[in-house]
């Protein structure tokens, strides 16, 4: 009974949703206000019963109701209850379940926190809310219902991919998604600007904190996924270029050169119409993403099972929201956003040449994921664009953007003075070739490590610099406000990242090794002893556990514990042992025994040790908190902003 | 010229430079980086006879999977309904490389073997890549294979 009522909900939440799709724009176009206020009661009415939803869905999970198809094919009897709730969004219905949740969140969010604006503006941002929840509901009721029963109901479920089952797993995906989807609010509020017109670039100052906070859940997102494959996969690699981290990293780089671009047009009044396009695109891409995933398209270790009809459903989706929102970009845009003209030399300059570095790597991204769908509509045969394509590309267009960051926040609005420039670029190049010759004793030879310390410093010293400057030139209490924080605190995260990219691709050291019980190998300065497997068991999986003592000279630093798990159904995980300092990580992983039938006997090894790892998930971490600090600006929060003013450009650099 | 046109002009002529290092660029890379997947029938008729390093996807061989005594060297057969080929790897096999399994590996020929430098058998024991069943279904017109096997259980 009650997952009926699950399906229930979800068709009501599917009326709301027409409701607060319908209603609101057209009382916003006919200027009724009767049909305005509807907008934040449907809001608030399609989230409660998407809640109920979810809330009946997790319940049939932990109560292991395996009448519930879903239910009994990702979790059986001896899941623990925590992985119960993963297995949740652990496949297609349920992660659909969690896209339309999480778009609620949003939505109510909006509704509860936009007091301030022009009722007929809210009510054409949430009526844009209220259609994408439409076509996203029809999708789960009409082809991936999780509420589906499967009769007669098994004794036991199946299970969910081990792979999976890892603490990492439990908030990757909803955060994924909090970033993912909270671009639809940026869109919504482009969407709204363009069919209301004559807003002019007010809206744009509403719509920075929500994209910021977007995309700061999308950067925590990406982290998480990035860290769960380093520790989960057993391969020690970090990122792949696989078509599914592609999907999310597109949306990122539009997102980095969003937030960017709201700031010049918020402050500034220039670039308006660039800035509606990349809103319209960073959803497009996060829809892509969603397209890309689901429909199996592409080989990935995240793709899901394929069903023509799901993806069909979804490129016809993808192809009303992207064609319709560059149709009416194309009618509107023009009346809408006219720039306001600016120097060669000027920040608004720095921010268009950084906004092109970065929608250019996301279309060469994007060109690479699509490159074999491409191959085969073309008939060129089965074709994969390897790793290096994207490595090498973005390495040639993150360059020069590493190389003009530390110029942005000295560059004046407007029109730019070259003297300041020049002051900052002699401090930050000192520094950074001081520390890069000091990198070159060390690294031995490393071009890569010494070039990425060269970076990093260039990029810290620059920021550094800049913090410096502030605190002598201005009053107390007015150094750092919010949104200049983030940035700095943002752009001391690229620093980070630079060197733990750079040092950790050049100086670790990767080997597969095959060790009898007692034999050693020495890797960086360490020596790994390997003292042979038990035997372990967990909730619901049996393992070899190796033993591996690792001595540094000749002293026992620690003693590690790689796993072979061998899942309830089957199922072979690795669970690499990791070692995690802030400079260098000891990664061990179990292999396979040499003798299958001889356990006690010899292994196959892989043991790495990679300096600064760490790094590149902290300086993600500092973007991510410069992204949340950024939308904390209290201008932001002002209470009254009239509706139809421009903003007046303000005289003084921000 | 008056100074607007002039600064036009620079910007039009080096949105043009940049616009052309960027395709040229790409079209290097996607060239240097793009891999063909071949069946071992495919390879035994020669089409992949023109590609440095390309992928050779297929089944494991049932009880073709020999270690070496003293490394990490192992060597296995690929099949596809037609073909068989001799691969050589060494490194660490991934979790769910077992026999009758489908693979990807990555690689170049050396005197009538394949000398793989990654092996991927990323899915479950039901599951096959689409774009390896596409190319084995390609290879073998005749062969029907049963969609159901697609969804992992």
């Amino acid at each position: 009974m009650i997952p009926e009522l699950g399906q229930f909900a979800l068709a009501l939440a599917l009326l709301l949703a027409l409701v607060q799709g319908v209603l609101p724009i057209l009382g916003a176009w006919r200027g009724n206000a009767a049909l305005i206020a509807v907008a934040r009661p449907a809001a608030a009415g399609q989230g409660i019963f998407v809640f109920t939803a979810m809330a009946i869905l997790i319940h049939a999970f932990l109560h292991y109701d395996f009448s519930v198809a879903y239910v009994a094919d990702n979790s059986n009897l001896a899941l623990p209850w925590y992985y119960r709730i993963t297995a949740v969004w652990g496949a297609h219905e349920g992660s659909m379940l969690l896209w339309v949740f999480i778009l609620n969140i949003w939505s109510v969010a909006l509704a509860a926190f936009s007091r301030h604006l022009p009722p007929a503006f809210v009510a054409r941002v949430l009526g844009v809310l209220g259609l994408i929840g439409v076509g996203f509901l029809a999708f789960i009721l009409f082809t991936s219902n999780p509420f589906l029963r499967e009769l007669p109901m098994p004794a036991d479920g199946g299970d969910l991919n081990p792979v999976l089952q890892d603490p990492g797993m439990t908030f990757h995906p909803p955060v994924l998604y909090m970033g993912y989807v909270g671009f639809s609010v940026a869109f919504a509020f482009s969407i709204a600007a363009l069919l209301g017109g004559g807003m002019e670039q007010a809206w744009v100052r509403w719509a920075r904190p929500w994209t910021n906070v977007a995309w700061a859940f999308l950067t925590l997102g990406i982290v998480a996924g990035s860290w769960w494959a380093y520790a989960e996969l057993g391969w020690g690699g970090w990122w792949f270029w696989d078509p599914v981290e592609n999907a999310s990293f597109m949306p990122w780089l539009v997102g980095v050169a969003l937030i960017h671009a709201q700031a010049v047009t918020e402050k500034r009044g220039s670039l308006p119409a660039w800035t509606v396009l990349l809103s319209l695109f960073a959803f497009s891409l996060s829809l892509l993403g969603t397209f890309l995933v689901r429909s199996g398209v592409l080989t990935s270790v995240h793709a899901f099972a394929s069903d023509p009809r799901r993806g069909l459903y979804i490129l016809g989706f993808l192809i009303v929201v992207i064609g319709g929102s560059l149709l009416l970009y194309a009618i509107r845009a023009p009346k809408v956003a006219t720039g306001k003209p600016f120097a060669p030399l000027s920040r608004e300059t720095g921010v268009m040449v950084a906004n092109l570095l970065f929608t250019t790597a996301a279309a060469m991204v994007l060109l690479g994921t699509l490159f074999p769908l491409i191959g085969d509509a073309l008939n060129l045969g089965r074709i994969s664009v390897g790793p290096p394509y994207f490595g090498f590309l973005f390495v040639m267009l993150m360059a020069p953007a590493v190389l003009l960051l530390p110029f942005g926040p000295y560059l004046r609005w407007g029109r730019a003075e070259g003297r300041q420039l020049t002051a900052m670029a002699w401090r930050a190049g000192v520094a950074a070739v001081i520390c890069a010759v000091v990198a070159a004793v060390f690294a031995q030879g490393h071009l890569r490590a010494i070039a990425g310390v060269a970076g990093a410093v260039w990029v810290g010293a620059g920021t550094l610099a800049y913090i410096v400057k502030r605190w002598r030139e201005m009053p107390r209490g007015r150094r750092y406000p919010a949104e200049m924080a983030g940035m700095l605190v943002a752009h001391t995260g690229v620093a980070i990242f630079v060197i733990g990219v750079m040092l950790s691709e050049s100086l670790s050291v990767e080997r597969d090794v095959r060790l009898a019980p007692g034999q050693s190998q020495s890797i960086g300065g360490y020596d790994f002893r390997f003292d042979g497997v038990e035997e372990t068991e967990g909730p619901n999986w049996r393992a070899d556990e190796g033993i591996v003592t690792i001595l540094r000279d000749g002293a026992t630093v620690g003693t590690m514990h790689p796993q072979k798990r061998t899942y309830s159904r089957g199922q072979v995980q690795t669970e690499s042992a990791i070692d995690a300092g802030l400079f260098r990580d000891i990664y061990v992983a179990l292999g396979e025994p040499m003798d299958a039938n001889d356990v006690q006997g010899a292994w196959a090894l892989r043991l790495y040790h990679k300096p600064f790892v760490r790094w590149i998930w902290l300086g993600g971490l500092f973007m991510m908190a410069g992204g949340f600090l950024a939308a904390c600006e209290r201008r932001f929060r002002a209470k009254k902003i009239a509706a139809e003013s421009t903003l007046e450009p303000k005289a003084t650099p921000a | 010229m008056n100074p607007t046109r002039k600064r036009r002009l620079a910007i039009v002529i080096s949105v043009i430079a940049a616009a052309a290092v960027a395709v040229g660029l790409t079209v290097f890379a996607l060239q240097r980086n793009m891999n063909y997947l071949f069946t071992p029938s495919q390879v035994q008729e020669g089409q992949a006879a023109q590609y440095a390093t390309f992928r050779l996807g297929g089944m494991v061989k049932s009880g073709s999977i020999q270690r070496a005594g003293d490394t990490l060297k192992v060597s296995f057969i690929v099949v596809d309904d037609g073909g068989a080929m001799p691969v050589e790897y060494t490194g660490i096999l991934p979790d769910l490389f077992r026999d009758n399994q489908s693979v990807i590996a990555t690689g170049r020929m050396d005197s009538g073997r394949f000398i793989a430098s990654e092996v991927l058998a990323k899915h479950d024991e039901n599951y096959m890549p689409k774009e390896l069943k596409d190319a084995m279904a390609k290879a073998h017109e005749n062969r029907k294979i049963d969609d159901k096997k697609d969804m992992p259980r």
